[in-house]
């Protein structure tokens, strides 16, 4: 669905983007991971068509993005970072504006308009101004008017900066939702959390340069870390740790400040094997401790410095 | 063409909404027109009737002639009021009164003096509280003496006797200056047109410059992504600037007519010098548009354009009258040159009198459209 082959953009001094690649298959959702200034927006620029590429290229659904190409923008559903509305029209408005621009006729904009009112829960506000919404109703028609013309890659840049817990919530239900009806997503944040709970793939980028990209999975193992594992529980500890290690999945066992812990790969998976198996050897589990290595690790370990730096 | 005129469409929409722009557009040009036309009426050529005695003691065909051929057509026109005396004294007392601006006196034996070649005297007793009621009697008199002096000089030549040639002579002297240089508009119509001119400068700004405030809003970004040309933002921002100059103007000239008795002159004539001073003013103002960086230094700078270019083309004051230098500098203005044409307009010519003024807006047009679209990518970059 879009495929970015070493992409560069500068501006004056400043090297924004420094040969970006990667690639997002239908269906996929992609997060574009990385702190603020990291270069996230400006790819995404270079993707819809707002910005020339210095160097490198792209290509959605088969078509060169350009500045100038209208067929490529066709495939592209783009909901910017900041809200870009009009606040002196409607919600019904915006959305009849938008999709008109986008080629639809007056008869089905119209149909489209109602459908996308009911998607983004705004169908009994359609006719008011949308400077009388709150921030989370106008995130949310920010998000619908990315969805009129039915695209087949939503670009989503932050989306979620700004917003109420509630919204937010409500807004990553809705990009879940879309992944599941096989929509191409690509997800700039840098929020960890949101990277990690939509997207099937993520790309690390950190002073314009994509540091690493694969599967929450491939990209923890990347950096060579494992899930930590603490069971606590009554019975022959030893036991317990000696039986657990012989699990594949189980890269050591011990036992340390009267608990096992284990070091684990997959911890959420491995659990009820890990439970039956010290259950065997009469250990009785009264708590689990699980410790994820996350993205924010990860991004760390690639770049030297936290998200939020 | 179908973005473009989709852009326009939300953007005549928002701008019906936003009652600032209602208000230049429309209301502020009109109360302004309306203040400036009672306070000027008397002073740039609003329509003066002024009160002048006759004492005609002569009674013979020359007095006659100075009656029926010169005081009786402007009479006719509501241009002078004519008051007859039968002596001197009351004239002088209805010009001390008050009652009127000077009294013509026509002594006895005048027409017998032309006949005979003699020299004889045409009086004007003028009033000094009415001094622009008196110079005007007094230039009717000079006016009409000359005339006849001219007259009698060829009839001598001629051998002829002059009093056959006064019922010839025609009235000598027009209160309203009908050159082609600097025709007279009257107060309500000058400042009808002068401040709907004016005020079509900041009107179409609405248009053009709100591209910036869409960049600055995210909006432009947004419609920049969708699957349209990035000219089709510009064409639809220049449509709606062109729309509501035309609107405005359109609304202006109908409703001073209608309310103020503006004389604004041929339709199809008014109609083409608004379709160049529209043209003109959105081309100079996306000029201005496209130098700006920022909605706010666009509002101001154009606001200053605007206003130069309205002073300096005497919109507020007929600069053209003022001579030298400055009615020079006023015809580097469009303002000036849809004044001019208006002008043209007041003696109820036709439409092709205004084809030299609108085509020199048209250039002006066509200067600041180049410059502008020179700079347009500026515009429409995100």
């Amino acid at each position: 669905m879009l495929a970015c082959q070493n992409v560069h953009k500068r501006f004056g001094d400043l090297e924004a983007v420094r040969g970006v690649s990667f690639e997002i298959a239908e269906g996929e959702t992609y997060g574009l991971l990385g702190p603020n200034g990291a270069g996230k927006t400006t790819t995404i620029s270079i993707v819809c068509g707002l910005l020339e590429a210095d160097a490198g290229e792209v290509v959605v659904a088969g078509r060169r993005m350009r500045t100038r190409s209208v067929g490529a923008k066709a495939a592209i559903g783009y909901v910017p970072q900041e809200l870009a509305i009009y606040p002196d029209l409607s919600a019904r408005e915006n959305l009849r504006f938008f999709a008109r621009l986008y080629g639809l006729s007056a008869k089905q904009a119209n149909r489209r308009v109602d459908e996308v009112l009911a998607v983004v829960g705004l169908a009994d506000r359609a006719r008011e101004q949308t400077k009388n919404f709150s921030g989370g109703m106008q995130r949310r028609l920010n998000i619908g008017l990315g969805l009129l013309h039915r695209p087949r890659l939503l670009v989503l840049d932050e989306p979620t900066v700004g917003v109420d817990p509630q919204s937010r919530n409500a807004i990553l239900e809705s990009v879940e939702e879309l992944g599941r009806e096989g929509m191409a997503v690509l997800y700039t944040t840098h929020y960890m959390e949101e990277a990690e709970r939509l997207c099937d793939r993520v790309g690390i980028i950190d002073l314009g340069v994509l540091k690493a990209e694969g599967t929450r999975a491939e990209l923890v193992a990347l950096v060579g870390e494992h899930d930590r594992v603490r069971l606590d529980g009554v019975g022959d500890l030893e036991a317990a740790a000696a039986a657990a290690s012989t699990l594949p999945a189980v890269c050591a066992a011990s036992v340390e400040n009267g608990g096992v812990q284990l070091l684990v790969e997959g911890a959420r998976n491995l659990l009820p094997e890990l439970l039956q198996t010290v259950a065997r050897v009469g250990v009785a589990v009264d708590a689990v401790e699980v410790d994820e290595p996350d993205l924010e690790a990860v991004f760390l370990h690639l770049t030297g410095k936290a998200l939020r730096d | 063409m179908r973005a473009a005129l989709l852009i326009a469409e939300k953007d005549l929409r928002q701008r019906l909404r936003d009652r600032s722009a209602l208000l230049v557009a429309i209301v502020v040009p009109l109360v302004l027109a309306s203040i400036f036309g009672l306070i000027f009426h008397n002073v740039t050529g609003g329509q003066v009737t002024f009160t002048y005695g006759l004492v005609n003691e002569d009674h013979g065909s020359a007095a006659e002639a100075f009656e029926q051929q010169v005081l009786a057509p402007m009479e006719r026109r509501g241009l002078v009021e004519i008051r007859r005396e039968p002596t001197v004294a009351d004239g002088r007392h209805l010009v001390d009164q008050g009652k009127a601006a000077a009294t013509f006196v026509l002594p006895a034996g005048m027409t017998a003096a032309f006949d005979a070649g003699r020299r004889t005297q045409l009086r004007v007793l003028g009033s000094a509280d009415q001094t622009i009621g008196a110079q005007v009697a007094d230039s009717i008199a000079q006016s009409y003496a000359s005339r006849v002096d001219t007259i009698a000089i060829a009839a001598r030549a001629l051998h002829a006797r002059p009093p056959a040639a006064f019922a010839a002579a025609a009235a000598p002297i027009a209160l309203a200056d009908v050159s082609t240089a600097s025709r007279q508009l009257d107060a309500g119509t000058f400042y009808a047109a002068g401040m709907a001119v004016f005020f079509l400068f900041f009107t179409v700004q609405f248009g053009i410059s709100s591209i910036l405030d869409e960049r600055r809003d995210g909006t432009l970004a947004r419609m920049l992504a969708a699957p349209i040309r990035r000219s089709a933002v510009l064409a639809g921002k220049l449509m709606t600037s062109l729309v509501l100059g035309v609107i405005s103007m359109t609304v202006l000239a109908l409703a001073t007519h209608f309310l103020l008795h503006a004389h604004w002159g041929n339709p199809l004539g008014v109609a083409i010098l608004i379709g160049a001073g529209v043209l003109a003013a959105t081309a100079v103002m996306a000029l201005v548009a496209t130098l700006a960086r920022t909605p706010d230094q666009a509002g101001a700078w154009q606001s200053m354009v605007a206003l130069v270019l309205g002073m300096l083309g005497g919109t507020f004051f007929p600069v053209s009258q003022a001579g030298g230098l400055l009615a020079k500098l006023s015809l580097a203005t469009p303002q000036a040159w849809f004044l001019r044409g208006i002008g043209n307009l007041a003696g109820g010519a036709g439409a092709h009198v205004v084809l030299g003024p609108a085509a020199a807006i048209l250039v002006f047009a066509a200067l600041a459209g180049a410059a502008a679209f020179l700079r347009a990518g500026r515009l429409s970059a995100r």
